[in-house]
């Protein structure tokens, strides 16, 4: 009986702590910013944060420009004339455009795959307390994050040695595995997976191949969408093993395109459609706008997608701030 | 008992199954990590090599036949008045990215934390991470499109009041600003939430003590925030400094549109001068790769030096 009052008047209390509390983060926390400072620093934000996305909505605005606007004109952020010439022009070029697209695209998917499986192997292998070659191979990654031969000793090995100049995979080989990303998985799994689990299923006689697929992979899925998605970002993102390595026009990615054509805009226009000779079809091009369109259509699917990835960004970067 | 069991497995020179799929589940990263980690660095040979390909022989027996330089790559690269000049750039240029890498982010950072909303601090966040996810190519084309001579906003609202245009892309004067700005543009958000994520761990407690104690918000932060996030901010401030030698290849090469021949002394780090070295076929690749293997070197040091650092201070932080 007087046990049940207790726990009676316990609930009562606690309710009433309870309502006290919501009370009191709506009306007012004592220790927060006057509402005079919050505007000021919401303020300072909106200013920030506009001057983070400006530039992207200043480079949609212009290609959007008509051509004849800009050369009168200048670049304006709200131009004097809409047109879609520029996407046309693109559109006419899709050849060009959609060769390049499907060559992203190929390197992203292919790199970011092969790349997770080899990074979160090693990562499990390096977590798992006790074997034979465990000193040998977490030297063999952990050497390369302080000593790494340079630009000039890979660039000699690749073209000479493994003979990749103008192939495909010289724009994903180099950049399947790093050791940070190694040293992310190993930490994920060290902390995350309970030795037990894995004691458990050996004692069941299961492979570690099989551990490694039926245990670790269904339960580690936040670091692989984190390593998936630092590769991700990398490969699509990558224009300097194409500037080093890629000559041929069918090898080209978007951002190689973009930064071939940083000196010479008829880089896209080799090929003039319609009977023109190339001289009238460069005259024709809204080659001012064309740049622009580009830089936007290799920026949309990146503006789109980040916002939902973004928390496994924070992830990754959490998980590396614990360790190295 | 299981223990002894594991140091019986330690010791006894048998592999058991368990090594030998452990093994041959890291073989295909070792092999990756041997061909595009360390095949390079025994090119570094090169640099002790005045390099000669012999018609109809591999890399390896060209190599092999091209006849000693002993130090005379390093000699060249080192007395050169490049060189001075390269150092000076990277060194003072990521000095001064490390300063406004802490400061600028911890700032906002701190601040951020105050706002009333929290879901709005969440879009200011999403939104200031944008540049982060962008390449520098693509960065390079905004900044054209403020500061190209002629049709650049920057020039057109500067003409429309009535001042000169400047043609930014070859005055050398204006590039060590331009650059601290996009590289500040590029990571603000990013470095911001590595130090949200240490603010916000921070025990609220003595938030709430020091409030009773009638201190206030910005004296909190100064002596409860900051210190409370030291740990992090030297941690970063110290990596950052063992990779002083090493440069964004990307915001040096792409924002300036390739460096252009004006100002090239003002943006020029070991980086760009090792890319473009290596895509003159004027400059032997011996003197390139002993450039480049310099570079490695000095990075090298400062790594394991800032890492010492690192050790005395926070064990766990080390990489080693």
């Amino acid at each position: 009986m007087t046990n049940n009052n207790i726990s009676n008047s316990n609930t009562v209390n606690s309710s009433i702590i309870l309502q006290d509390d919501i009370k009191n983060k709506m009306k007012w926390n004592p220790n927060a910013i006057k509402s005079g400072t919050n505007v000021v620093f919401n303020i300072i934000f909106i200013l920030v944060a506009f001057l983070c996305i400006f530039p992207f909505i200043f480079v949609f605005m212009l290609s959007i420009s008509s051509e004849q606007s800009i050369r009168e004109f200048g670049y304006r952020v709200i131009p004097q004339e809409f047109s879609t010439s520029a996407y046309k022009f693109l559109w006419g070029e899709r050849d060009t455009i959609f060769n390049s697209f499907l060559v992203s695209v190929f390197v992203t998917a292919v790199g970011t795959a092969l790349g997770v499986v080899l990074t979160t192997t090693m990562g499990y292998v390096l977590s798992r307390p006790h074997f034979k070659t465990k000193t040998f191979y977490t030297w063999l990654v952990f050497i390369p994050m302080i000593f790494n031969g340079g630009m000039v000793a890979s660039y000699i090995i690749n073209v000479n040695v493994l003979q990749l100049k103008d192939n495909i995979w010289v724009l994903i080989l180099p950049l399947l595995v790093s050791s940070f990303n190694i040293i992310i998985a190993k930490t994920f799994f060290q902390t995350t997976i309970p030795e037990s689990v894995i004691e458990s299923a050996r004692i069941d006689g299961a492979s570690q191949f099989r551990t490694y697929l039926s245990i670790v992979v269904p339960i580690s899925k936040p670091v692989f969408a984190t390593i998936a998605l630092f590769l991700t970002f990398g490969y699509w993102n990558d224009w300097f093993l194409s500037s080093l390595y890629i000559t041929k026009r069918n090898l080209v990615s978007l951002q190689a395109l973009l930064n071939n054509m940083m000196g010479a805009i008829e880089y896209i226009a080799n090929n003039p459609t319609a009977g023109l000779s190339l001289t009238e079809y460069k005259m024709q091009m809204p080659s001012e706008t064309v740049r622009m369109a580009i830089a936007v259509v290799i920026v949309i699917p990146i503006a789109c997608a980040y916002p939902f990835f973004q928390k496994y960004f924070i992830t990754g970067l959490t998980i590396g701030a614990v360790k190295g | 008992m299981p223990s002894k069991e594991l140091q019986k497995r330690k010791k006894s020179s048998k592999w058991t199954k368990d090594d030998l799929q452990l093994t041959l589940l890291g073989f295909p990263t070792a092999i990756w990590f041997f061909v595009f980690s360390y095949l390079p660095m025994f090119g570094l040979i090169l640099a002790f090599k005045k390099f000669r390909i012999h018609q109809g022989s591999g890399f390896f027996v060209s190599l092999y036949k091209s006849e000693w330089a002993g130090f005379d790559n390093f000699k060249f690269f080192l007395k050169s008045n490049t060189f001075t000049m390269l150092l000076r750039n990277t060194l003072l240029y990521n000095v001064v990215f490390i300063i406004l890498g802490i400061v600028i982010p911890v700032t906002l950072a701190i601040i951020i934390n105050e706002l009333y909303q929290k879901r709005l601090a969440k879009v200011y966040q999403t939104l200031m991470f944008f540049p982060h996810f962008l390449s520098w190519v693509v960065i390079s084309y905004f900044v054209f499109a403020f500061l190209s001579p002629d049709k650049g906003i920057i020039n057109v609202i500067r003409m429309a009041t009535g001042s000169k245009p400047i043609r930014w892309y070859s005055q050398s004067k204006y590039w060590p600003f331009i650059l601290v700005i996009m590289q500040v543009w590029k990571t603000v958000g990013y470095s911001m939430v590595v130090y949200l994520a240490s603010i916000t761990g921070i025990d609220q407690s003595m938030y709430e003590a020091a409030n009773l104690d009638g201190a206030t918000r910005f004296q909190q932060a100064l002596y409860i925030t900051i210190p409370s996030i030291k740990p992090i901010i030297i941690m970063i401030f110290i990596l950052n400094i063992g990779h002083i030698f090493y440069s964004d290849f990307g915001l040096f090469y792409q924002v300036t549109r390739g460096i252009p021949g004006s100002i090239y002394n003002a943006v020029s780090t070991f980086d760009t001068y090792i890319y473009q070295a290596l895509r003159n076929p004027n400059v032997s690749i011996g003197q390139t790769a002993a450039a480049s293997m310099f570079q490695s070197v000095c990075c090298c040091i400062t790594v394991l030096v800032a890492n010492w650092i690192v050790k005395k201070i926070d064990e766990d932080s080390a990489i080693i």
